[in-house]
């Protein structure tokens, strides 16, 4: 069987909303039912073949062509198989998915990987504001699996962060990892203003030192056990995290946000 | 049966249910995590008073261990799972937790799960640190199970951070297999145990939790005192020979016993064998006369090994 691919046949000028074209939806239709699923396109309904040619038929596995920035909502609620995407993805990419994968082979929008339960989402541009956060009035973001970003992301990455792993091998915006609940985000480039603002517990891994706010205590330099173990897990990802050179166990450690709760940490590699 | 002069008995070793369950300890160098699993599996001989059976089954090299360090691997037994969650979770409190540089890992996977770390976390008095690593996310192909999704705990001590899994597995096992060594003296009995206990220790999966793995006191069940429920064993007792309905023969003064617990049926058979034949490697010419067995009429334990078979 070859996987189930939707090419992208003309840029329409609103944004599209792709919720229905996951694995769960698809499994078991006809190509014809496929083709004549209702998207949301601005304030019209259109049918997926008015936008885009259809082949295949696995529906556990789907692919995306000439995939661009308004095609939103990609993967939402994802509960299995996998889905590639060739090109620029919309924002809310991955929204709520409990388990399966996701790959984007360019940019994404707004809020990827918001509000994610499971699974794992790969992003190898740049993605945008709060990714893995929470959607707006919501208290809890990404609550496990895994984000990797090969590029660049915007601000506020896991805003409301529960649990769950965001790697990030490039720059971050402002605000990383605010009002963190728990879980990991570990970035290997540079972080902007307000590192770690209002968190609560979880650890925010970096490679390089950040602007330390006033509310995060300094509590020296120390070899930490459980480094290497996270390392040793990161090495079936496709990513320079992968790569043993980059594992280091010894971090500079702040404790924070004491403006908060105050069980977080930032750990600057040392 | 005569293997280099030694008779085996046409008897059997009569063995027990239990759970256990296995812990990594890993430390600096080989020698605080050694230090660590020795002070974990003490005063653990026997479950008749200890409360569990307990013994180092190898050391570990750091590529066989979680967090890359020298380890060494400690399998418990207890009759029980309350109360095997009960000994381990005491015995990684106050002597895991408290040695230096220490880690503790879960050394075995199952579908049953007691406490390893989790109650000890409590102890970070708040500071404590929970990570999950959830590795069917970082690898879809994986199936969800135990073993891909660990919850470790990183507790604030003084020397650092206490690193340890949240749980281990829980199996069911063997305890009480064992063999008793006869021989004309005291040293050549000691001699040949020594050698036994060396050549087992390589086999995996089983302990002989006695003190350097033998036992000099093995018991009959019963005693004429109401309040014991064990005590010597007469019928193997040298210096009852004349005084007893005696097992042993007037060319025999000293009867040593070695006790294995382990995982399977099948590591026990192993254990057992290895043993014997080191045993009878001394031979004759060496003063080991007999190898018997303890057992109580087949009635009570539903395991049952017998030498001849083993040996066979």
């Amino acid at each position: 069987m070859s996987a189930l691919t939707f090419t992208l046949k003309i840029r329409p000028n609103q944004r599209v909303d792709m919720s229905p074209l996951v694995c769960q939806h698809l499994h078991e239709c006809e190509p014809t039912e496929i083709a004549a699923m209702p998207l949301r396109c601005g304030k019209q309904t259109v049918r997926v073949d008015e936008l885009f040619s259809i082949s295949g038929t696995d529906s556990a596995d789907i692919i995306i062509k000439n995939s661009f920035d308004k095609l939103d909502f990609i993967g939402k609620d994802l509960a299995f198989g996998s889905i590639t995407v060739e090109g620029d993805a919309g924002a809310y990419l991955g929204l709520s998915m409990t388990a399966g994968n996701i790959i984007v082979d360019g940019n994404t929008g707004l809020y990827a990987g918001a509000e994610m339960k499971k699974g794992y989402l790969e992003i190898n541009g740049n993605t945008g504001d709060f990714l893995g956060g929470a959607l707006p009035g919501n208290k809890m973001g990404m609550k496990g699996g895994l984000i990797l970003v090969k590029g660049n992301a915007g601000d506020r990455v896991g805003d409301h962060l529960r649990r769950g792993m965001i790697l990030i091998e490039g720059n971050t915006g402002d605000y990383c990892g605010s009002r963190m609940i728990a879980g990991t985000i570990a970035v290997m480039g540079t972080t902007g203003r307000h590192v770690g603002y209002a968190m609560r517990r979880g650890t925010l891994l970096l490679w390089n030192t950040p602007y330390i706010s006033a509310s995060f205590n300094d509590c020296g330099t120390h070899t930490l056990a459980f480094l290497p173990i996270m390392f040793k897990a990161f090495a079936t990802l496709n990513s320079r995290f992968a790569e043993p050179a980059t594992a280091f166990n010894r971090v500079q450690r702040y404790a924070g946000d004491i403006a908060e709760m105050g069980r977080g940490e930032i750990l600057v590699k040392h | 049966m005569i293997i280099n002069g030694v008779s085996i008995d046409a008897t059997f070793a009569e063995a027990f249910p239990m759970k256990a369950t296995r812990a990594i300890i890993t430390a600096q160098n080989e020698k605080w995590a050694f230090i660590a699993a020795q002070a974990m599996t003490g005063f653990a001989t026997s479950v008749i008073a200890c409360g569990c059976e307990a013994g180092i089954e190898r050391c570990l090299s750091p590529a066989e261990t979680p967090d890359g360090r020298p380890g060494v691997a400690v399998l418990i037994f207890a009759m029980g799972g309350k109360g095997l969650a009960k000994q381990l979770e005491t015995r990684a409190g106050q002597c895991v937790l408290t040695s230096p540089t220490s880690a503790l890992f879960a050394g075995i996977e199952s579908d049953i799960k007691i406490p390893l770390g989790k109650n000890l976390r409590y102890f970070g008095d708040g500071f404590q640190i929970a990570k999950v690593i959830d590795q069917t996310s970082l690898n879809p192909n994986l199936a969800k199970s135990s073993s891909t999704t660990k919850r470790y705990w990183r507790i604030p001590v003084m020397d650092g951070e206490f690193l340890t899994e949240a749980t281990t597995g829980q199996v069911e096992a063997i305890g009480g297999g064992n063999f008793l060594v006869l021989a004309t003296s005291q040293p050549q009995a000691l001699a040949a145990c020594e050698a036994a206990i060396e050549a087992m220790r390589k086999v995996p999966n089983v302990i002989m939790p006695f003190p350097g793995g033998v036992v000099r006191s093995g018991s009959k069940v019963g005693s004429k005192y109401k309040a014991l429920n064990a005590s010597t064993n007469d019928a193997f007792c040298p210096t009852l020979k004349g005084m007893t309905h005696t097992d042993l023969s007037a060319d025999i003064e000293s009867v040593m016993e070695i006790v294995i617990d382990g995982l399977t049926k099948t590591d026990i058979d192993l254990a057992m064998r290895v043993g014997i034949e080191a045993v009878c490697a001394l031979g004759e010419q060496h003063g080991i006369k007999r190898i018997s067995a303890g057992n109580y009429g087949g009635k009570l334990g539903p395991f049952h090994f017998h030498l001849q078979e083993i040996m066979a």
